[in-house]
């Protein structure tokens, strides 16, 4: 065989060569592309449903507090002004101004506002009762259909089927007056859950999140770094600690709901933990988290240098010693970062916490991890199955917060990944 | 090649007044042994090199010294070390003061990602050495003076250790050494990462050091075993095939298998 033909075989095989890259190649931008698509398609969906929950339509009102009718002064006491007939006051000055005629009418017109409209009534005057005989500007909630209609339907052909004549002559007039606006949703981010979806907000599923959570870090974080430690520094290598080894990388394969399970049979049933708390939820979160700082844990000690450990032990430090003041600190930012990413996927996680009656309907903010709380995306999942818009409006909206909270810590376990990469 | 049955090191492998004495040690690695029946001195205050093909044992035995050996979980090692007289394989000692005594360097420089001075000041904080901060400045300057690092690193002492070149690292190790006042030091390959110009300084750090302290150093390099060590044993699968002054290990070597060593043949 001549170099010739030889030369001639490699340039051949060139071709053959370049095309199977230049084909690798496009497969793989076709999978990249195809994952971009799906990401924007869902973030857009999102988005595109759930931008609207941050604003809310309010009617901005002249309201005289009168009173004679509310039976109450400035000098009243606070549960006199507490319990004042606001609703009444409302329902008188709507009457007035805009002369609904019949009792259905009337019905129709107290509709298009909020039963929260007299809560905000209320506080006004319990803010400040001097107010009382004088005559405020308050922006009210307007009823989430109202809501709807004004931010997203008005234009659209048929979307005002929902509503009566009378309620669309006074809805025209109250945009012809230029009072109907939209305005950023504080009740969204300071409410609890709510029946009325115009009032309902994240504020008790993010406390309970938060509680949630806590407890899980305190519990999982200690526990998870100590067991690393013992199974990569002290433990002897033998039969019992591989079989602990395979079990604990088995746990973290486990499926979530199976720990939701365990959690009910132990906590709940045997150990009487109050069900639908953040505690037995952190509990619950704390096994399904465990698995994974403990792996996290191990690999960010392995990668320690062994060279540093030697350094340590050969000036006469003692195990202890070179585990705690060496090997420990270069560690802590991949433990650090496991433990995020395991914080990250319990905040997501749902389905365990359904099990242990996280799924209850609670209206009061939880103050400590013994109340009764639900967390964000069990919060998701009972607004989606609720068939009013505004609560569709409100899941997208509650699963953007969500997503935030996810892009947050996601954004800091790849800072603290950076950092330990610069180290060496 | 195998081992040599019922060898008997030749030359001079004891010495009249011993600083470490090894006696009929073996190294086993699970099954594996590594180390076959050693007896060897190392003299108070000289400068011992260890020289052999790669492979053949030199860091296993030196490891023995300070029970770095320890840390290999299937690593066994029989028979007796005495450090002045002391058994250090004894069930009885605790290898954490045994370590101060005797000092090792690496061969990869390893300084703590820390700052230089928290590098040097470790040893000592660690055994209590220092009563005061003013206590622990003067080991510290002192140890990298003796380290012939001071110089170069006095007004940046807080700056990290592994900033450092190579040279200045390995230095810097041997400064964090000296610091817990060892009277044995371990050299393992202390200059095959450095370059000439850094090995040179090393070399010359050595031969001062051996005024306090003892020196045992494995080395690749004959030349640098020819200009630093009084002594030289000849390792070779395991075994000490021959120990002497340096001189005659290099000029009239007594063993055929050291001859073809240092002639090149292999190693
Ligand atoms: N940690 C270890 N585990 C098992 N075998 C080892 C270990 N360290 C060294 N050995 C073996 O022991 C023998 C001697 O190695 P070593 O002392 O490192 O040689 P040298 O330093 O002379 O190059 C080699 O055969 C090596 O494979
Ligand atoms: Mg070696």
């Amino acid at each position: 065989m001549t170099s010739q033909s030889t030369r001639e075989k490699v340039a051949r095989s060139m071709k053959r060569r370049r095309a199977s890259e230049a084909r690798f190649r496009i497969y793989g931008m076709m999978s990249v592309m195809f994952g971009m698509l799906c990401l924007v398609v869902l973030f857009g969906d999102i988005f595109s449903k759930g931008l609207s929950a941050f604003r809310q339509t309010i009617l901005t009102a002249d309201i005289v507090i009168d009173g004679d009718y509310l039976d109450i002064n400035a000098r009243s006491d606070v549960s006199d002004l507490m319990n004042a007939n606001y609703e009444g006051l409302l329902k008188e000055h709507f009457k007035n101004e805009m002369q609904p005629e019949g009792r259905s009418e009337r019905r129709d017109l107290y509709s298009l506002i909020s039963v929260g409209a007299s809560w905000q009534l209320q506080k006004e005057v319990l803010a400040d009762p001097n107010l009382i005989g004088k005559s405020i500007t308050i922006d009210l909630i307007v009823d989430d259909d109202v809501d709807q209609w004004f931010k997203r339907d008005r234009s659209k052909p048929g979307a005002s089927s929902r509503f009566s004549e009378a309620q669309l002559r006074w809805l025209q007039t109250w945009i012809d007056e230029d009072r109907l606006a939209t305005r950023f949703n504080s009740q969204f981010f300071v409410n609890g859950d709510s029946r009325e979806p115009e009032l309902a907000g994240i504020r008790g599923a993010m406390t309970g999140t938060l509680l949630t959570l806590l407890v899980t870090f305190f519990l999982s974080f200690p526990v998870g770094v100590a067991a690393a430690i013992y199974l990569e520094e002290f433990a002897p290598k033998n039969r019992l600690t591989e079989i602990v080894e395979i079990n604990i990388n088995n746990l973290a394969a486990v499926p979530s709901i199976t720990f939701g399970l365990l959690g009910l049979a132990i906590f709940i049933n045997m150990f009487g933990v109050a069900r639908s708390t953040p505690l037995v939820g952190g509990l619950v979160l704390t096994l399904m988290t465990l698995p994974t700082i403990i792996i996290s844990g191990r690999a960010a000690i392995k990668a320690v240098p062994p060279s540093i450990r030697e350094a340590a032990l050969g000036l006469g430090a003692s195990k202890m010693q070179t585990v705690f003041h060496h090997v420990l600190p270069l560690a802590m930012p991949g433990m650090l970062t496991g433990t995020i990413i395991g914080m990250a996927q319990a905040l997501g996680e749902t389905a365990p916490l359904l099990m242990i009656g996280m799924i209850a309907f609670v209206v009061d903010v939880p103050g400590f991890i013994n109340d009764p709380s639900t967390v964000l995306p069990v919060q998701i999942f009972l607004w989606s199955d609720s068939p009013e818009r505004a609560f569709t409006e409100r899941t997208s909206g509650a699963i953007i917060v969500l997503l935030g909270f996810l892009i947050i810590m996601n954004t800091a376990a790849v800072l603290l990944r950076r950092r330990l990469e610069r180290r060496w | 090649m195998a081992i040599i049955e019922n060898h008997k090191t030749v030359g001079i492998p004891l010495c009249k007044e011993p600083k470490l004495s090894a006696r009929d040690v073996s190294v086993f690695y699970g099954e594996k042994q590594a180390i076959f029946n050693v007896d060897l001195d190392i003299g108070a205050n000289e400068v011992i090199a260890l020289i052999g093909p790669s492979g053949c044992g030199k860091s296993t035995f030196l490891r023995c010294l300070n029970r770095m050996n320890d840390t290999i979980d299937i690593c066994r090692v029989t028979g007796s070390i005495l450090l002045d007289d002391n058994n250090i394989y004894d069930a009885r000692v605790d290898v954490v003061p045994l370590r101060a005594q005797v000092g090792m360097v690496f061969q990869k420089p390893n300084p703590f990602p820390k700052s230089i001075y928290d590098n040097v000041a470790y040893g000592p904080r660690i055994h209590g050495l220092a009563t005061s901060r003013v206590d622990l400045d003067e080991i510290v300057e002192k140890s990298l003076q003796r380290a012939g690092l001071w110089g170069e690193v006095k007004d940046r002492l807080h700056s990290p250790g592994t900033g450092l070149s190579g040279g200045q690292q390995q230095r810097l190790c041997i400064a964090r050494t000296i610091a817990v006042d060892p009277e044995v030091i371990l050299m393992d390959e202390p200059c095959s990462a450095l370059d000439p110009i850094a090995t040179a300084k090393i070399e010359e750090l050595i031969d001062e050091l051996r005024e306090n302290y003892t020196i045992a150093i494995v080395t690749h390099s004959m030349q640098q075993a020819a200009r630093v060590s009084q002594r030289t044993a000849y390792f070779h699968l395991g075994q000490v095939i021959e120990v002497n002054t340096t001189d005659k290990v290099f000029t009239t070597p007594q063993h055929q298998l050291t001859e073809a060593y240092i002639t090149g043949r292999f190693g």
